[in-house]
C-alpha cells in the first residue's frame, strides 16, 4: 500500500476532480491519495466522485487556505 | 446467461441525459456517464460564484445525477481539443458563440474513442428532437451520428422512436417500443417521465449547458478576441469571462469588479497573475486589471473601483495596487461620476 501525493492548488472545479480522477485511474486497490486543493467545491466534489467509483475519503482536512482530501483507492482497481 | 451490453452516457447533469440513462438502465444495460470539460461549462463549479445562483446547495450536477443513477461518471478535460471546435466549428454558430453541432459531433465523436477503448457496447444522449434549433433538428441528428463516426451506435432513447432503427434495436438488446418519441421545445413529457421515476430537485438549466449560448458571455468573449487581436484562449481566460463586471476604458486594458463576496473570492485566486487592486478606508468590491494599462490608466482604475465601493459618495478613498511581483502601492482617489463611466465600456 503507497502513499500518492496530488497538489491540486490553484485549480477550479472540476479540474482537481479530473485530476485526482486521472491519478487514481492508475493507482491499485488500497492505495491512498492525497490531494491538496484551494477551490472549496473540490470538498463536495471529490468525495462524491469518490462514492460513485466505490472509493472511500479516510478524511478532509481544512486548512487555512487549502483542502486535503484523503482517498482510500477502492475494489474497482483491483 | 447472456451477456450484459454496456452503454455510455453523456451525462450533462441535466433532466434530459437522466432520464435517457434511465429508460436504458430499464432495459438490464450496464451504464456509465462520460462528461466533458469544455472550460465553458456552466456545470462544474460547485463554489456557484455568485450568491445569488446559490439557491440549491452546492453541487457538481453531473456527479449529483452519476448518484441518483447508481452509475459511474468519469469527467473528462478536453480544453484544449475543444480550442479548435469553437475557433473553427465547419457548422459556424448558434445564436451567440455556441457551435452547437460541431461540439456534438465532437463529443460523440471522443465517446466512441471511449466505448472502443473500454469495450462498451453503444452511446446514448439525452436528446430531444427539434429540443435545441442546431444540433437536435431531424436534419442535424444524423450528421452528428455519421460525422462522429458513430452511425447506428448512437441511440437517442428520449426519441428514438423518430429516427432509424439503431444497432442495439435491430440486435434486440434494446427495445424501441421501450423508448419515447419526445420532439419539440416543450418540457411536459421530460417531467412526467421524471415523475414516473420518482426523480425530484433535478436540475433544469435554462438555455443550455455552456456559456457560450450566453449572449453576455458571447460578447465578453468577442471583446477579448478583439482586444488582444487574437482568438486564442486559456482556461484562465475563460473562467474570467463568468464572474464580475467587465469594463474596458481602452483597448490596451480591462477592468474586472467583483459584484458580490462569492465573485471577489472568486477573482482573488487570480491574484498572482494580474495588478489587482481594493479598497482600504471603505468597503468594497476586489477589481482585477488585465492587459498592458499605463500609469494614467491604474489611476482610473482606482477611481472606478472607488466608485463601486461604500465610499463612493465620498471625497476621497484610500485603494491598495498590488503588482503581479506582489508590490503593493498606496494611492488616495476621488471617486469617478457614475455619468462619467460611459455605456460603451461595459463589455
Ligand atoms: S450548448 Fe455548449 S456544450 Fe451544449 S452543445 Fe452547444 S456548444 Fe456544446
Amino acid at each position: 500500500m503507497a502513499k500518492h501525493n496530488l497538489d491540486a492548488r490553484g485549480l477550479l472545479c472540476p479540474m482537481p476532480v479530473i485530476r485526482a480522477q486521472n491519478a487514481i485511474a492508475d493507482l491499485p486497490q488500497g492505495d491512498v491519495l492525497e490531494v491538496v486543493c484551494t477551490d472549496p467545491g473540490a470538498a463536495h466534489d471529490i468525495p462524491a466522485w469518490c462514492r460513485v467509483h466505490g472509493h472511500s475519503i479516510l478524511e478532509i482536512k481544512q486548512k487555512k487556505d487549502e483542502l486535503v482530501v484523503i482517498i482510500e483507492v477502492g475494489e474497482a482497481n483491483a | 446467461m447472456t451477456q450484459q451490453h454496456k452503454a455510455v452516457a453523456l451525462v450533462s447533469g441535466g433532466l434530459d441525459s437522466m432520464l435517457a440513462v434511465k429508460v436504458i438502465q430499464e432495459q438490464g444495460i450496464h451504464v456509465e456517464g462520460i462528461n466533458f470539460f469544455t472550460g465553458f461549462c456552466v456545470e462544474g463549479h460547485t463554489h456557484a460564484i455568485r450568491k445569488k445562483d446559490r439557491v440549491k446547495p452546492k453541487r457538481n450536477n453531473a456527479l449529483w445525477v452519476a448518484e441518483q443513477l447508481g452509475i459511474k461518471l468519469h469527467i473528462i478535460d478536453v480544453i484544449e481539443e475543444y480550442k479548435d471546435i469553437l475557433l473553427n466549428p465547419k457548422y459556424g454558430y448558434g445564436a451567440n458563440l455556441n457551435p452547437c453541432l460541431d461540439c456534438k459531433k465532437f463529443m460523440v465523436h471522443k465517446a466512441v474513442e471511449w466505448i472502443q477503448k473500454k469495450g462498451f457496447d453503444f452511446i446514448i444522449t439525452g436528446e430531444v428532437m427539434g429540443q435545441r434549433p442546431m444540433s437536435q433538428r431531424k436534419d442535424t441528428m444524423p450528421v452528428v451520428a455519421k460525422e462522429s463516426g458513430a452511425d447506428d451506435l448512437l441511440l437517442r432513447p428520449l426519441c428514438a422512436k423518430l429516427l432509424p432503427e439503431t444497432k442495439p434495436e435491430r440486435e434486440g438488446w434494446i427495445k424501441r417500443e421501450n423508448m419515447y418519441d419526445f420532439s419539440g421545445r416543450s418540457r411536459k413529457p421530460q417531467m412526467a417521465l421524471a415523475q414516473k421515476f420518482g426523480f425530484t430537485d433535478y436540475a433544469q438549466p435554462a438555455g443550455g449547458c455552456c456559456f457560450l449560448t450566453d449572449a453576455s458571455y458571447s460578447a465578453k468573449l468577442t471583446d477579448l478576441w478583439k482586444a488582444r487581436g487574437d482568438r486564442n484562449y486559456e482556461l484562465d481566460d475563460v473562467m474570467l469571462l463568468k464572474v464580475g463586471r467587465h469594463i474596458r476604458p481602452a483597448e490596451n486594458f480591462k477592468l474586472i469588479i467583483g459584484r458580490e463576496e462569492g465573485e471577489n473570492n472568486f477573482l482573488s485566486g487570480y491574484k498572482k497573475q494580474f495588478i489587482n487592486m481594493h479598497t482600504v478606508s471603505h468597503r468594497g468590491p476586489l477589481l482585477l486589471v488585465d492587459g498592458t494599462p499605463e500609469k494614467k490608466d491604474l489611476e482610473l482604475a482606482a477611481q472606478i473601483l472607488a466608485r463601486y465601493s461604500q465610499g463612493r459618495d465620498a471625497d476621497e478613498v484610500t485603494i491598495e495596487m498590488t503588482d503581479q511581483g506582489g508590490v503593493t502601492t498606496s494611492m488616495v482617489v476621488k471617486p469617478i461620476a457614475m455619468e462619467s463611466i460611459p455605456e460603451k465600456w461595459h463589455v
